[in-house]
């Protein structure tokens, strides 16, 4: 059915991004792409993937902009952007087949590949391109909050998190319910005025950005007195040592 | 937008097809057509043929024909789909007209009804289609006020020269005073397509790169790096710039081949009856064509998706 769900939940599982904290490492990337290709909507396909151009299906991506201030000051952001799993999700409405859908306990937005036509009409209501058409299975593909992980028993509880946020080394991804006020994440939302992208496009979507915090000016920017050097203790070091030091310091 | 060539096949042919059968329905019904075998076979026989070339060519684009008829179910949210249902419903009355015209020797009475059952039903299904592009809100240039009257015009007048070649050869009446319609309509739709294109131009695209990352309070957003070095299917479909840069140009070949000489050609058939004018009107749905599938092409091609903003556009 792919009219939205008229009665949902309260539950908006989502994702928070930090792009405060995001490096750009694209490890996310990998890993979405790694848990993925062997999960709920298998395989990610590549095409000519060791030759002059290839192309394949991926769920999450890591763009990088700069953004130049008034002073002629910039600076670099990291932006992964995957689907944002929108409240009023247009993807899911212009598909004809039913393939699209929402659902109304989690919010989840996927695409039942046995019904998908390949028509790619949802791929053109995505504002964020988030929908990816796989040529090879001629379906279209997009991100499925790893599903498949998230609720699986066979992995112990602390692994019950899409692969991209566990993966990210800079903990920048957060995971949780957008539905709940008092959630982990709709708190960090709150607290450090968390943002929608494009609200302009009506889609609500769930998945929030949190901004990269104000940057400091050298003159104000403080710093603690070297860690490395108050370390060293060359008194404990062996009466030899001490000898040769004192001997090549002359 | 990428112009997939089945996609501009199936608007523009359907369109033809749905216009021309639009018109021997209405003009059936009030009996301006006499209900004549060969004038039947040939004029159904082209009006269906090409909505099916069209219907036929946007469902072997798809990843999968064979489950074509899913696309049937989801009427109560998707334009597509209600597309789809409408051009399923056409057929019956269409073609249930059409046997009462080409077995039965009639187009009056129930026969009557049903034609002008027929040519609301090519209505609908045109307009569902113009409705598909025009509901989304990614792109400016669709999700305009302009693209559903431009639609039925365009189908309307392809139609409509069509028709003249019918009218011109089986020399109906109805033939010395119908080119003034068409006239009128080559005006309607060249004054709808020029406003479209200055409400384009003078209408600033709703979502820039700002709002597209939301860091428009720390200053001006600017792709730094894109996030694979090669391209991809977003890019491909989506990222199609080619036509801007010689939009001019090809909207004069629309504007010349597809209007003024197309329309000329009617008023000078209109001056000479006889074989002059059929040739005349046969160059003028010839001229038409090709502007028609430069128009279309253009749509597609000129398009800017929202996505782009994401891989270095500023506005879209
Ligand atoms: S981000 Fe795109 S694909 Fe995901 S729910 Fe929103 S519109 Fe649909
Ligand atoms: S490509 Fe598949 S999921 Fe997308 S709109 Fe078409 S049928 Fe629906
Ligand atoms: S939630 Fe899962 S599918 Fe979605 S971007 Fe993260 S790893 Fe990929």
């Amino acid at each position: 059915m792919t009219s939205l769900p008229t009665e949902s939940g309260d539950t908006k599982l989502g994702l928070v991004i930090d792009l405060d904290i995001c490096v750009g490492c694209h490890a996310c990337a990998v890993n979405c792409k790694e848990w993925n290709t062997s999960g709920h909507s298998a395989p990610l396909t590549d095409k000519d993937p060791y030759g002059a151009d290839p192309t394949g299906v991926w769920f999450n991506r890591i763009h990088t902009f700069e953004v130049v201030q008034e002073a002629g000051d910039s600076r670099t952001v990291h932006f992964p952007k995957s689907c944002l799993h929108c409240e009023e999700a247009p993807c899911v409405t212009v598909c004809p087949t039913g393939a699209s859908y929402k659902r109304a306990e989690d919010g989840i937005v996927l695409v039942n590949a046995e019904a998908c036509i390949g028509c790619k009409l949802c791929s053109w209501a995505c504002p964020y391109g988030a929908r990816e058409y796989d040529e090879d299975a001629g379906v279209m593909k997009k991100c499925t909050l790893c599903v498949d992980k998230i609720y699986n028993e066979n992995l112990p509880e602390r692994s019950r998190v899409p692969a991209c946020v566990s993966t990210c080394p800079a903990g920048a991804r957060h995971f949780g319910d957008l539905g709940d006020p008092t959630s982990e994440v709709s708190l960090l939302v709150a607290a450090r005025d968390g943002f929608e992208l494009m609200p302009e496009q009506d889609c609500k979507p769930v998945n929030r950005y949190l901004p990269p915090r104000p940057k400091v000016s050298p003159d104000e920017a403080t710093s603690a007195a070297p860690l490395i050097a108050a370390n060293f203790d060359d008194g404990s070091a062996g009466l030899l040592a001490r000898w040769v030091d004192r001997l090549l310091t002359r | 937008m990428h112009p997939a060539k089945s996609v501009i096949l199936f608007t523009t042919a359907s369109g033809a097809g749905y216009g021309l059968i639009a018109w021997f329905g209405l003009f059936g019904a009030f009996g301006l057509l006499p209900a004549e075998l060969w004038m039947g076979l040939l004029g159904f026989g082209i009006g269906f043929g090409l909505i099916v070339l069209g219907l036929l060519s946007s469902t072997f684009h798809l990843g999968h024909p064979e489950r074509a008829w899913r696309a049937l179910s989801q009427w109560r949210s998707s334009w597509l789909s209600r597309e789809g249902v409408a051009a399923v419903f056409t057929f019956l009355p269409a073609g249930l007209f059409a046997l009462a015209w080409v077995l039965l020797g009639r187009n009056d009475g129930l026969a009557g009804l049903i034609g002008l059952l027929a040519s609301l039903s090519c209505v609908v299904t045109v307009a569902c289609t113009a409705m598909i592009y025009a509901s989304l809100r990614t792109i400016r240039a669709w999700h305009s006020a302009w693209t559903l009257p431009i639609y039925l015009l365009m189908a309307a007048l392809s139609g409509a020269l069509l028709l003249q070649v019918f009218l011109s050869l089986w020399q109906v009446p109805l033939g010395r005073v119908f080119p003034w319609a068409i006239l009128i309509l080559f005006g309607l739709t060249l004054g709808a397509k020029l406003l479209y294109w200055r409400s384009l131009a003078s209408e600033e695209g709703g979502s820039t790169a700002e709002s597209a990352t939301g860091l428009g309070d720390l200053g001006k957003v600017r792709l730094l790096e894109a996030p694979h070095s090669e391209s991809n299917y977003l890019m491909q479909e989506m990222g199609f710039r080619i036509a801007r840069r010689h939009a001019e140009k090809l909207r004069r070949i629309v504007l010349l081949a597809g209007f003024c000489a197309p329309a000329l050609l009617i008023l000078l058939a209109l001056l000479m009856p006889g074989v002059p004018g059929v040739v005349a009107t046969l160059i003028a749905v010839a001229l038409f064509a090709a502007g028609l599938v430069v128009e279309r092409w253009l749509f597609f091609a000129e398009a800017k998706h929202v996505v782009t903003l994401y891989y270095g556009e500023s506005r879209a």
